[in-house]
Parts: C-alpha cells; structure tokens; sequence
C-alpha cells in the first residue's frame, strides 16, 4: 500500500446533487441528455398528431380544439422546449466536432447561449401561439 | 509480453458518426418544415394534407423519421448505459426500446402511406 493508493482512498467525494453547482456548460449537457430522454418518451404523442391531424378534416380539428387546453397546451411547449435545447446544443456539438468554439470561453459563452436561446425561443413561440 | 488494444467492438466510431449524420439531416428537415408551413397560404387541414400528399414530402419525412429512430436508439442505449446497472435489466430495456423504435417505423410508414 503506497502513501498515493492512501490519499486516492481519502479524497474527499461530494456528489450530492442537490449541493454541486453546475457551470453553463454541464447544465446544459445535462439538459440536452434530459430534453432527449423526453422527446423519445413523447414520440408516440408526436406520431399520434400527425395521424389524427393528416386522417380527416373533422380529427384536425378535433386535434386542434384538444389543443387549445391550457395543460395540453404546456406539455407541446415543454416539448418544443426539449426540441429546441437538444437541437441548439447539438449545433454546438457539432460546431466543436469540428473545433470551434473548444476554448473556454467560448464554450461557456455558447452554452449560455444553447441555454438561454432555447429558452426564449420556446417563450416567443409561446407567445404567438397561445 | 500481453498485447492489449483498448478497441472494444468497434462500433464506437459507426455510432459516433450515426448520431451526428442523423442529427444534420434532422436539423435540415425542421427547417425545411417550417419553411413550408410558413409558405401555407392558410394552416388548415387541406394544406397541410396536400404538404405530406407530395412525393418529395413523404420521402424526406421518411428520412427524417429513420433519422430520429437511430438516433434515439445511440442516444437512449447511452442513457441506459449509464444507468441502468443489472445486466439483465438493461438487456431487456434495449429490446423494450428497440421493438418500441420499430413499432414507431411501421406506425409512421403506415401514417405517410394513407395519405
């Protein structure tokens, strides 16, 4: 037993989620992992509008009138929300892929960016289509 | 002397480029999209028929509907991945999550195809 394996087994671990403050960038890394996981439980949804909206005048409709309901109406956004932070910070990881942006400071100012464009853009569509 | 290649069952790299091909070709088709909608002279049900009536519609909403199948499969197998330690477990949500992807793609054809 070495005196480096001893310190390796001291070191302190705070993983608490609650406690740990995330920069920029690793919330929005979480978040495009968080805002996936969401599109791909709410796929079936997706597929189900656009059966019902391209079957008949009279379920586009129907489909249109389900959707003036303030509760359905927050879940589409929440998904537009996902939709738009998974794409605007998979942009960004395509945009590094190909080493832009990799500095530091580029890379918090573009996960601000990710975090908060997303973020308004889904309240402009909120906006103009409630 | 032991060789060891750290190289695992190659299809790290073919997933890696799966994600980000599937990502780009996502990526144009919502702009393509929305640049349709936004030429609707009205957004009702006989324009938005006729959008997804056209040849060229049906194929790109076909690409693009493969595209997030794929997608979604790298993604959520990564989330799984990392989560979800049993063996067992997490072998069987794979098959949960890839019968669901293929469920969808037939459920998708099916939609594009009776319009």
């Amino acid at each position: 037993m070495t005196e480096h394996t001893l310190k390796m087994r001291k070191r302190p671990k705070h993983l608490n989620l609650f406690q740990i403050r995330l920069p920029f960038p690793a919330l929005v890394s979480i978040l495009h992992r968080a805002s996936g996981a969401i599109l791909f439980l709410l796929l079936g949804l997706l597929l189900w509008l656009l059966q019902g909206t391209l079957s008949s005048g009279a379920r586009f409709d129907a489909v249109r009138s389900a959707l003036s309901n303030p509760a359905l109406k927050l879940v589409l956004f929440g998904l537009l929300w996902a939709y738009l932070h998974h794409l605007l910070a998979g942009v960004r990881h395509l945009a590094m892929d190909l080493h832009y942006g990799t500095e530091l400071e580029m890379s918090r100012a573009s996960s601000k960016l990710v975090f908060f464009g997303a973020l308004a853009l889904t309240l402009i569509a909120g906006v103009a289509l409630w | 002397m032991v060789r060891r290649e750290v190289v695992g069952a190659h299809y790290g790299l073919r997933d890696w480029l799966a994600q980000r091909a599937t990502a780009v070709v996502m990526a144009v088709y919502t702009l393509l999209l929305l640049g349709a909608i936004a030429f609707m002279p009205r957004v009702d049900f006989v324009s938005w028929r006729a959008l997804f009536a056209a040849p060229w519609m049906k194929m790109a909403t076909l690409i693009f509907v493969v595209s997030v199948l794929l997608h979604a499969w790298v993604g959520v197998r990564n989330i799984l991945m990392d989560y979800i330690k049993p063996n067992g477990l997490r072998l069987a949500l794979y098959v949960v999550v890839l019968m669901v992807l293929v469920v969808y793609a037939g459920w998708a054809a099916q939609i594009l195809w009776s319009v």
